[in-house]
């Protein structure tokens, strides 16, 4: 019988613990568990046999750590074979010993984390963890694993690739366990729910729980399981936790205790258990008999629409889910001149906003003729992912930058879009099949877009139909019945609500509308859009692409969920009916420390504004001052001479950082509004000239860095910030390429010094007209002079003064 | 065996913080942006240590812990008289990595006060580590030592790494260039000495606080832009 078969109407037992056993058998601290396949086969023999014994299903190989971070690919190959005969011979001296005919045996290649945090927090690539586990994974197949069993996995973007590399590299089953700690997480922050999401779109086999607790205190986690996974649910639990006794170390749960706490939750669901660190043969004895008989609980179709990010699950039920439409150039200058200027700043702080007016998910659509989309695509969503928890929905007709995209993505996303066309689907759902996502369909096919709903109807039934020969099911799928402006067809409105009311209500599917489409063409568009909104929200909308900025939206938003009885004592209503469309507004008239001039003094409100470090303000005044005054005279007769004054506080030590950065923030804020202004007249700000600017190779600190950024933004340079552990040929490439006389570099540890040190040397070699100036807590003149820098910066206002001497 | 622990938050130091900011002095202003950010960060934390017991040995400038040896000068004189040593891995998390990467985005200032608070913070839980072992063990304890710090390699982070199981316990990774992720997270030796604590013993009462006052007069890195002596 085959794993997939025995899992369907068994309860399966998986083996315990084998580091904790290793180390009483003479495991010394820091030895590698998996070096002992080779070195001691008769005790990780012995083990697994005991296991078997005690009636686990499945044992587990001593692989846990056999990656080839830990081992040459030559030695790790050596090793997993080793691996496999011991478990191999386990099964065969088990069978001898208590014969096959009522036991299956299976052998599980184990697949536990690398050890090292995938980026943005850690500095291992997505795509190189893939490749890690790949390797690991090509090795089980060749020695002969029934299965995989992906474990203990602490991290959600960890847990993606290892389940990729499976998937890609083998067709075996795959069974996946996190490690939650007592907060009910993951120690990156994904919940039950969000590991089910990701797993189950991906194609988990059963999706489960190891490691780090006892049974007790994994109780609220596996009941989170068991109620949103529609595949089995695994419960592998240490034997409580460690406790010092009579100076020894033990665990504190006992055979019994853990065995009755497993078999309740066995009751519940559990359909795949175990033990973990602590736990021994007697353990899974112990179970085994306690559970025998037991009746394995079906495996339900959970039926529930979810998208997920790397800490949580957003699931499509009653309450309607805002889709925040601003990242994404259409008719937007100031975005399309970022997009252009590969200013990810600009494109993060819109996820940012729109986050904070309450949108649940963030479109993501960077698509412009003049862009490499894929890599501004996939640059986004890993951008967006490392300040913003929003699931994402990817936004793009271009399918290999959606592939992209959704290999990336730490979670499962909303992909937008597919549509009736066979050419589309062809090419979507097999993405959608591969990675998982809520994909949002679009009514219209190979004849466009129908006129009357039944038509739309049809497509989307003809939609669902070719999804499901994918493998793909009605829960993910969401479908958009195409809002079409009202100035070009009177009726179209009607026609898209009939159609979405009927798949919502008949064809039991969620339903999404780019909103504001629907005033395409009029005056006032808000109005009609509010309004629409409300029309599509009672005809049963269950997502909508809107603007967050947009007082009718929310006002229509949270007046809908008050009056449908879905906003308890309108709490909701409430909170948000004071701040509708208004900008919370800073406190004014604060002086900067130490400055023995009063805000009253300066000359303007805006310089005020600056030096008081009052961003929204100053982004006000500019806009209005700008209906009067040319941008160029604005910067320099009242921005600079703000700063300047700030500048010099700074230098003398009567302001101190924080409060620099603060009037840097609202500097910045004056001159985004000048941008604004000027490229809805199609033209740009003339700039000092180009600063590249990184954080070297191997560091990951960036802050130095962005305060430099900041200030010489400021102070009017063209900043590229390639961000931080960036290789030392793209700070040649790019400078060569723009040929840019100033470049920046920083470290802040002495162990990526070498790594600056490369960089110089390189720029010397290819773009010798470059200064180079160099900053960082470990830097000091000395060092800076020994590796060649032309500058040595103590901190941001220096590198300006620099800056502004080179640029004359 | 390597055992964990996890802690409530200890108090806040906001003097500590500003310190940490560059600020010699506050104002409403500074104070207002700094109490903002303790309200954002605070309930996004984690306290959490692994930690395990080791013996040591030193001859000449060698210290021997078993499984793996260190020539330091610096550490051999401060693990003198030890027999045993503690070493541990602290770590406040992933949280305050994503807020610092956020406001790096978007507000710098707030960057840097997160900045400030995560270097305030992590200290505040190897005290309360550190006082917590030093009570629990009914021993004194020595400063704690850190890799990187005196002549102690950074490259010793990798043994630490490998005993401790930082990653498996506690969700601390060391990178390539052997710096810590999370962020704000400290790896250090905390040397035992045999005599138990006599809470009457006025000598080590002086010499207690005297350290916790003077933690910079200390140290050896004179030209420290943090140092408060």
């Amino acid at each position: 019988m085959t794993f997939r078969e025995f899992l369907k109407n068994n309860i399966v037992y998986l083996d315990g613990g084998m580091g904790t056993l290793l180390q009483a058998n003479g495991l010394k601290p820091g030895e590698y568990p998996e070096s002992w396949n080779i070195s001691h086969p008769e005790i990780i023999t012995r083990i697994h046999k005991e296991y078997y014994n005690a009636g686990s299903h499945v044992v587990c190989t001593n692989t846990f750590g056999a990656n080839i971070l830990k081992f040459r690919q030559e030695e790790l190959e050596t090793l997993v074979k080793a691996a496999f005969e011991n478990a191999k011979a386990a099964r065969e001296q088990s069978s001898a010993e208590i014969g096959d005919k009522k036991q299956e045996k299976f052998i599980a290649l184990d697949i536990g984390p690398t050890g090292k945090l995938l980026k943005p927090l850690g500095d291992l690539d997505f795509e190189d963890a893939v490749s890690i586990f790949a390797r690991t994974v090509k090795l089980g197949v060749k020695y002969g694993a029934d299965l995989i069993f992906i474990e203990t996995m602490n991290d959600s973007y960890e847990t993606k690739a290892a389940l990729l590399a499976a998937k890609e590299n083998s067709d075996l089953p795959v069974i996946v366990s996190n490690a939650y700690g007592e907060d009910g997480k993951l120690m990156t922050g994904a919940s039950p729910a969000a590991m089910v999401a990701l797993a189950e779109g991906m194609g988990a086999d059963a999706i489960g729980a190891n490691c780090s607790l006892g049974p007790k205190q994994l109780k609220g986690v596996v009941e989170e399981l068991l109620c949103n996974a529609s595949i089995p649910v695994i419960l592998k639990p240490n034997a409580g936790l460690p406790k010092l006794e009579n100076g020894q170390t033990r665990f504190d749960v006992m055979p019994e205790e853990f065995a009755e706490d497993i078999a309740e939750l066995i009751q519940k669901g559990v359909r795949i258990a175990g033990g973990c660190c602590g736990t021994t043969p007697e353990y899974i004895r112990t179970l085994t008999q306690k559970t025998y008989g037991f009746v394995p609980c079906p495996v339900t179709e959970k039926n529930i629409t979810v998208v997920s990010s790397y800490t949580h699950a957003l699931k499509f039920e009653d309450s309607p889910v805002l889709i925040g439409e601003r990242i994404n150039p259409t008719g937007k200058k100031r975005f399309k001149q970022a997009l252009l200027e590969n200013d990810m700043d600009y494109i993060l702080s819109e996820g940012i906003s729109q986050e904070e007016k309450g949108v649940h998910v963030l479109d993501v659509n960077v698509g412009l003729p003049d862009i490499d989309e894929v890599e501004m695509l996939k640059n986004a969503v890993c951008g967006l992912q490392a300040v913003t928890d929003l699931p994402l929905q990817i936004d793009t007709s271009d399918v290999t930058a959606m592939e992209a995209a959704l290999r990336r993505y730490n979670g499962k996303a909303m992909i937008n879009s597919v549509n009736g066309k066979k050419e589309s689907m062809e090419a979507v759902f097999p993405l959608v099949k591969k990675y998982g996502g809520l994909v949002v369909a679009l009514t219209l096919d190979e004849d466009g877009i129908p006129e009357n709903a039944e038509g739309r109807i049809a497509i989307a039934e003809k939609i669902l139909e070719t999804a499901s020969d994918y493998g793909i099911k009605k829960k993910d799928i969401i479908f958009d019945t195409l809002a079409m402006t009202i100035s070009a067809d009177n009726l179209s409105a009607m026609v898209t609500l009939e159609a979405l009311n009927h798949i919502r209500r008949k064809l039991g599917c969620h339903t999404s509308l780019g909103i504001s489409n629907v005033s395409f063409g009029l005056p006032h568009r808000d109005a009609v859009n509010g309004v629409f909104f409300a029309l599509a929200l009672e005809n049963g909308l269950s997502a909508a692409i809107m603007n967050p900025y947009s007082a009718d939206m929310m006002k229509t938003y949270y007046s809908f969920k008050a009056l449908k009885g879905m906003d308890e004592n309108c709490t909701e209503y409430i909170e948000k009916a004071g701040i509708f469309g208004t900008a919370v507004k800073e406190p004014v008239g604060m002086n900067p420390s130490g400055n023995t001039k009063t805000a009253e003094e300066y000359k303007s409100e805006l310089q005020k504004a600056v030096i008081s470090g009052l961003k929204d303000k100053a982004g006000e005044i500019t806009k209005e001052l700008l209906k009067s005054t040319e941008p160029l005279d604005i910067v320099q007769n009242e921005i600079i001479p703000a700063l300047n004054v700030v500048g010099q506080g700074y230098e003398s030590k009567t302001m101190y950082l924080p409060q620099l950065l603060m009037s840097a923030e609202a500097a910045k804020s004056a001159f985004e509004s000048i941008k604004v202004f000027l490229s809805s007249k199609g033209k740009k700000s003339a700039g000092k000239g180009i600063f590249v600017i990184a954080t070297v190779q191997g560091d990951i600190h960036d802050i130095g860095k962005n305060i430099v950024k900041l200030l010489l933004e400021n102070y009017g340079f063209d900043v590229v910030d390639l961000g931080k552990d960036v290789e030392p040929w793209r700070i040649v490439e790019t400078v060569v390429k723009l040929h840019a006389p100033l470049a920046g570099l920083s470290a802040l540890m002495t162990t990526t010094v070498p790594a600056m040190e490369e960089t110089i040397k390189q720029l010397r070699l290819r773009a010798p007209w470059c200064k180079i100036v160099v900053g960082g807590a470990v830097l000091t003149q000395e060092y800076a002079d020994k590796i060649g820098a032309d500058k040595y910066a103590k901190d941001a206002m220096e590198t300006v003064r620099y800056a502004e001497e080179i640029a004359g | 065996m390597i055992l964990t622990k996890s802690y409530e938050a200890p108090p806040f130091c906001e003097k500590e913080i500003l310190r940490y900011a560059g600020c010699k002095s506050e104002d409403a202003k500074l104070l207002r942006l700094l109490r903002a950010c303790i309200e954002e960060v605070k309930d996004k934390l984690a306290y959490k240590v692994c930690y395990r017991e080791l013996p040591i040995t030193i001859a000449e400038e060698t210290c021997d812990f078993g499984s793996f040896t260190l020539y330091s000068q610096n550490l051999a004189k401060n693990l003198k008289d030890c027999k045993t040593v503690i070493v541990f891995a602290a770590t406040l998390g992933v949280e305050i990595d994503r807020l610092i990467t956020k406001y790096g985005h978007i507000s710098p200032s707030k960057a840097l006060m997160f900045q400030a608070i995560g270097a305030e913070r992590i200290e505040a839980l190897c005290d309360a580590f550190c006082k917590d072992i030093a009570d629990e063990k009914r021993k004194r304890t020595k400063p704690r030592f850190s890799p990187g710090y005196g002549d102690v390699p950074l490259a010793v982070q990798r043994e630490l790494f490998q005993i401790l199981e930082c990653s498996k316990k506690i969700g601390l990774s060391l990178n390539d260039s052997l710096l810590m992720s999370p962020s704000k997270s400290v790896t250090a030796f905390l040397g035992l000495t045999e005599d138990g604590i006599d809470e009457e013993d006025e000598a080590y009462k002086t010499v207690k606080g005297k350290r916790e006052m003077n933690k910079c007069a200390a140290c050896m890195k004179t030209d420290c832009a943090y140092r408060g002596v």
